[in-house]
């Protein structure tokens, strides 16, 4: 499929199309800003997110095509070390491919919630935030050149700060989420644009590959190593680490629907990138403060983060607390994939981390149905809901099941994965603790599973009453998708071992 | 057209016909359906190519062979269609959609895992096996027979579930599942898998389900059952474990034990249940001298003839016995006798059976186990050759003679009933000819038993060996006549174990009685010792949920203090830890 879309799409598309995807939502960001009509600005950003899409899979067509596995572009004709250079390899063009795809269904299942949730004079300027995000996130992902890329994570938390904040229509606590937020996400950028500074003062480039090339030589520079710390912190704030993660519940559960959706499945997954691409790609696995970082600080937080927060989540009475908790439990398996060092450990988290953005979407979007059509987002506002909206509260259901690791879905697949790649290492006491998470997994989503279809309304008068269908549509796609990829795992693994591979930079497999 | 049917693997054919019948209401076209799919199968089967994957396909990522036909599996697959063919003629007279279809369907997955090329389509129908058969036990509709057929359910998917988890290490360590030797029983899976089949073959204490449920089953079942099950094992202990040592002692075994059980016996179709087993033993043991390949080829053949054999004279006994219980409704020793006047095709067709399971000259028996006998002697494994000669001699008194000396001679027991059914004669009869075709010498060259060696895996090798020799003959004419004899004197002297009723139990007591009183005194002490432990432990955890929600709550330890103000202060703590990670590394 992907040959048939190289071979027709148009000669300045296959050429540019690492600087269209980020260029087109960026361009088109403003001049939504100056539409008058809400619903036009919804249409453009549909549109928008379709040709990111579009770019996207070009991008992976022709990585998968490319001998050396790798796409660059010279922004401006300007060559590698003076100019910014895009550089697309079998890491990145999966990460964009996910944010697009997560793009076009969250873009498209937005209209309903955003026309509920946000005043209506607001429209055009949220869709222009949000389009914004989008080109920051992608920017993120695309980006070689290690300041360019602190430039684009600002674009995109600075927009998301505004479209948290926009929550406080629906729930005034949104304010000071979004100010928490705020805080901390300039906290963690601030940590990493410090940490590019100490290597820059090390290496004199600030290309990633450059960087990479010249670190092997600077072996005990003082400099690269407070760099290191630096970049290991701010980036593992963005991406939620725990106990860097306590901006994002509150963020997550009052801000608008679509955007918790939209955060959720691609926000702390590109922070989560920048991560991995900076500990094996520019750093390496060789060094000795990386292999003692992974060992005695990555793992422990990792498996931390998978216990306390399940526990956490078990608590919570809030369904999207809940969900939120579960998120930074996940990152938390993620995290501990990572921090296995090695090809296979980093491919288990990139899949879990495809997986889990397919999981939380679905989860989210079915729960932005719920606040739709009956404003209530607490686990009593739940009950009774497989009568009264089956079709949305089956969706939900599946993604439950597919997050608590049930056979047969996704979440199993990457669980095992994960699983394997630790008994590679011997590692047998973290599945351990990876068994009795998906254990704590069963019962926080099990409570809320359980209100759903197996007590009565509390609200009897509430009767048939499904999400409309713009958000039927995207919510099955993923609920199938998780079934679908739980059965035949060929697709989302083989993206996910060929990025891990190319994070090492070895060959695909 | 004939390149397409016979790739078609002949039980799914069987399994197919079985589907239909379930549901097809019209007696006579569903059992017309029944005889002729047999007879289609073995046209399909003797067309198919020797020795080639002739139908393949992919299943979760692994190679599946579905359709293989080679020398061993084809003198299994005749033996199992022949069988299935007799047995539905054998039910001509019962109107029952779910036996019929269930037999059919039970003998189609027999077939069709015998044809399978890879170990998971083996387990599959394995696995079609256990629950197809179940039914025909099910089906006699007593109390006992119901919970016999849940032990036998129970113990069935015990087996297919050790073969599955063998099948799992045995993946893992070759990365392919075509069926091949196991070279030792230290190879990864390969006990388990051991121990799956063993359960199947009905190995000495892992036997009891067998004895439980067949005389349990249904007049017809109990014919079905005794063809399928066991054989199939023996048939993937013959391509998986030859020439595996511990097989021969199991085999020897397991011949001489159920002698001793089948004697004191009352019900004659738990003595035919027995002396199953003790048929088996005899296979187990010559697949435990034959190695693959080369090595001795006559164990190999001998447990392949055996085996074919056995599955029609064994089949022939039980329906004989399955026509007493159709008539007399018992099949109890003590409450039979005197039949042979009204039921004298009966008798003759059972003497037949008996004297071919006896391994009397000019019956298949003798074709089938001269060639193991022979084997024995020949590597030199003396006492197991002493313990399968006792247990031929045993084979005659408890099949031989006693099945049809106490239920169509002996004590007349003044039952005056019809003859059987004619369908259930002449199921009888074509066994009973195959019983007497196979065993007499070749006089036409390529009938007579030259027409069984023709078909044994190692064709040369069978064609080479000569059943009716001088000592061959001789040899088994004095066992047989001493055996007589001794049954003779017993009874005389009146030393002879009497037909009394009564049960007799076997190591099944173990979990039976035992175990059961186990369980419940067990359970007795737990009706007393739980409320209070249940007290004990709800006070601990009651204490640790409090703990954990303290911690963890939305108003608890974790998002009140300690954490939630402090995030910036945790950013400096990890930024200096990973800091002094550094400095301490590389320092």
């Amino acid at each position: 499929m992907i040959d048939l879309l190289l071979d027709t799409a148009p000669r300045w598309a296959l050429l540019h199309a690492p600087a269209l995807l980020v260029m087109a939502p960026l361009f088109l960001a403003p001049l939504l800003a100056i539409l008058p009509s809400g619903r036009l600005s919804w249409l453009i950003s549909i549109f928008a997110t379709l040709f990111a899409l579009f770019c996207a899979l070009i991008l992976v067509g022709q990585v998968q095509a490319s001998p050396v596995g790798v796409v660059g572009y010279d922004v401006g004709n300007w060559p590698m070390p003076i100019g910014i250079v895009l550089r697309v390899d079998a890491l990145n063009s999966m990460i964009l491919l996910l944010v697009a795809s997560i793009g076009v269904l969250a873009t498209i299942f937005s209209w309903p919630t955003v026309k509920a949730e946000i005043p209506e004079r607001k429209h055009p300027l949220f869709y222009s935030a949000f389009l914004v995000c989008f080109a920051g996130l992608c920017g993120v992902a695309i980006t070689g050149d290690a300041f360019n890329l602190f430039v684009f994570l600002e674009i995109s938390s600075i927009s998301t700060y505004v479209l948290v904040a926009l929550g406080a229509g629906r729930d005034r606590r949104a304010l000071p989420a979004a100010f928490n937020y705020l805080i901390m996400g300039t906290l963690g950028a601030s940590f990493y644009i410090i940490g590019v500074g100490f290597l820059y003062s090390a290496t004199g480039t600030l290309n990633i590959a450059d960087i990479a090339s010249k670190l092997p030589d600077l072996a005990g520079n003082r400099s690269v190593e407070a760099g290191f710390a630096f970049i290991i912190v701010g980036l593992g704030l963005k991406a939620a680490v725990w106990p860097l993660h306590q901006w994002l519940p509150n963020a997550y559960s009052y801000s608008p629907s679509f955007v918790t959706m939209f955060l959720s499945a691609t926000a702390t997954k590109v922070a989560l990138y920048a991560l991995i691409r900076f500990l094996f790609t520019v750093f390496r696995p060789e060094f000795a403060f990386e292999q003692a970082t992974f060992t005695y600080l990555l793992m422990p937080l990792g498996l931390a983060a998978m216990i306390t927060c399940s526990f956490q989540a078990v608590f919570q009475t809030d369904v999207r607390r809940t969900l939120a908790y579960s998120s930074v439990a996940q990152v938390g398996y993620m995290i501990l994939g990572v921090s296995v060092g090695t090809v296979a450990g980093v491919s288990a988290g990139l899949f879990h981390l495809l997986n889990h953005a397919m999981i939380k979407g679905a989860l989210f979007m079915a729960v932005a149905g719920v606040v739709l059509t009956f404003q209530g987002t607490t686990i009593r506002d739940f009950a009774g809901l497989g009568r009264t909206a089956p079709w949305t509260m089956t969706g939900f259901a599946i993604a439950a099941l597919s997050l608590i690791g049930v056979p047969l879905t996704a979440g199993f697949q990457s669980k095992l994965q994960l699983g394997y790649a630790l008994f590679d290492q011997g590692m047998w006491w973290a599945v351990v603790f990876v068994v009795f998470s998906s254990f704590l997994a069963v019962i926080y989503m099990g409570r809320i599973l359980e209100a759903i279809f197996f007590r009565p309304p509390i609200n009897p008068r509430k009767s048939r009453k499904e999400a409309p269908i713009l958000l039927l549509v995207p919510l099955w796609i993923l609920a199938l998708a998780n079934i679908y990829f739980g059965i035949t795992t060929e697709l989302p693994l083989g993206l996910a071992r060929d990025a891990a591979a190319a994070a090492f930079g070895l060959e695909a497999f | 057209m004939t390149g397409l049917l016979s790739m078609l693997n002949p039980g799914w054919l069987l399994i197919a016909v079985g589907l239909v019948a379930l549901f097809l209401p019209v007696r006579r076209v569903r059992q017309g359906l029944t005889i002729a799919a047999p007879i289609v199968a073995i046209l399909l089967v003797s067309m198919a190519d020797r020795n080639l994957n002739l139908l393949t396909g992919e299943a979760l990522g692994l190679e599946m062979v579905f359709y293989r036909v080679d020398n061993l599996s084809y003198i299994f697959g005749l033996a199992f269609l022949l069988a299935a063919l007799l047995n539905a003629i054998y039910a001509w007279h019962t109107d029952d959609r779910l036996q019929d279809g269930m037999s059919i369907a039970y003998a189609g997955a027999a077939v069709a895992a015998t044809f399978s090329g890879d170990m998971m389509t083996l387990f599959v129908f394995w696995e079609l096996t256990a629950i197809t058969s179940v039914f025909l036990i099910l089906r006699a509709g007593t109390r006992a027979a119901y919970f016999a057929s849940m032990r036998y359910l129970g113990v069935q998917i015990l087996s297919g579930v050790l073969l599955l988890a063998g099948i799992g290490y045995v993946y893992q360590s070759r990365g392919d599942l075509s069926i091949s030797a196991f070279t030792s029983l230290n190879e990864p899976g390969a006990l388990l898998v051991f121990i799956a089949l063993g359960i199947k073959a009905a190995f000495p204490f892992l036997h009891n389900w067998l004895q439980d449920s067949y005389p349990k089953a249904t007049v017809v079942g109990a014919v079905v059952l005794s063809a399928f099950t066991t054989k199939l094992a023996v048939y993937a202990f013959a391509r998986m474990f030859p020439g595996h040592d511990a097989l021969i002692w199991i085999g020897a075994v397991m011949t001489v034990f159920p002698v001793f059980f089948a004697v004191i016996e009352n019900d004659l179709r738990k003595v035919l249940a027995y002396s199953l087993n003790n048929q088996v033993g005899f296979m187990i043991c010559a697949i435990g001298l034959g190695t693959a390949g080369v090595g001795n080829a006559l164990a190999l053949n001998g447990a392949s003839a055996h085996a074919f054999c056995h599955i029609i004279y064994k089949g022939l006994l039980f329906m004989s016995m399955g026509a007493v219980l159709y008539r007399t409704g018992t099949t109890k020793a003590s409450e039979l006798g005197g039949l042979y006047k009204s039921m004298p095709w009966t008798t003759v067709f059972c003497i037949i059976g008996a004297m071919s399971i006896s391994a009397f000259p000019l019956f298949s028996g003798f074709a089938a186990k001269s060639l193991t006998m022979t084997a024995v002697g020949k590597e030199g494994y003396t006492i197991v050759w002493l313990m399968l000669l006792f247990a031929s001699a045993g084979v005659l008194e408890h099949s031989g003679i006693k099945i049809p000396y106490f239920a169509f001679f002996g004590h007349d027991s003044g039952k005056r009933v019809k003859e059987a059914p004619f369908n259930m004669l002449l199921a009888m009869g074509l066994a009973s000819f195959i019983c007497i075709a196979v065993g007499v010498p070749a006089i036409v060259p390529g009938f007579g038993y030259e027409w069984l060696y023709n078909l044994l895996p190692y064709r040369e090798e069978a064609m080479a060996y000569h059943p009716f020799t001088l000592d061959h003959v001789l040899t088994q004419m004095q066992l047989l006549v001493l055996a007589i004899f001794a049954f003779v004197m017993l009874k005389r002297l009146g030393w002879y174990p009497p037909e009394k009723p009564g049960v007799v139990l076997d190591s099944d007591w173990l979990y039976r009685k035992a175990g059961y009183g186990m369980a419940t005194w067990t359970g007795t002490v737990w009706q007393k010792v739980g409320p209070a432990m249940s007290t004990v432990f709800f006070k601990l955890t009651g204490r640790a949920y409090e703990r954990i929600e303290d911690t963890f709550s939305p108003r608890g330890e974790l998002a009140r203090g300690g954490l939630a103000s402090g995030m910036a202060i945790w950013t400096a703590i990890l930024l200096g830890f990973v800091l002094l990670l550094s400095f301490v590394t590389t320092g």
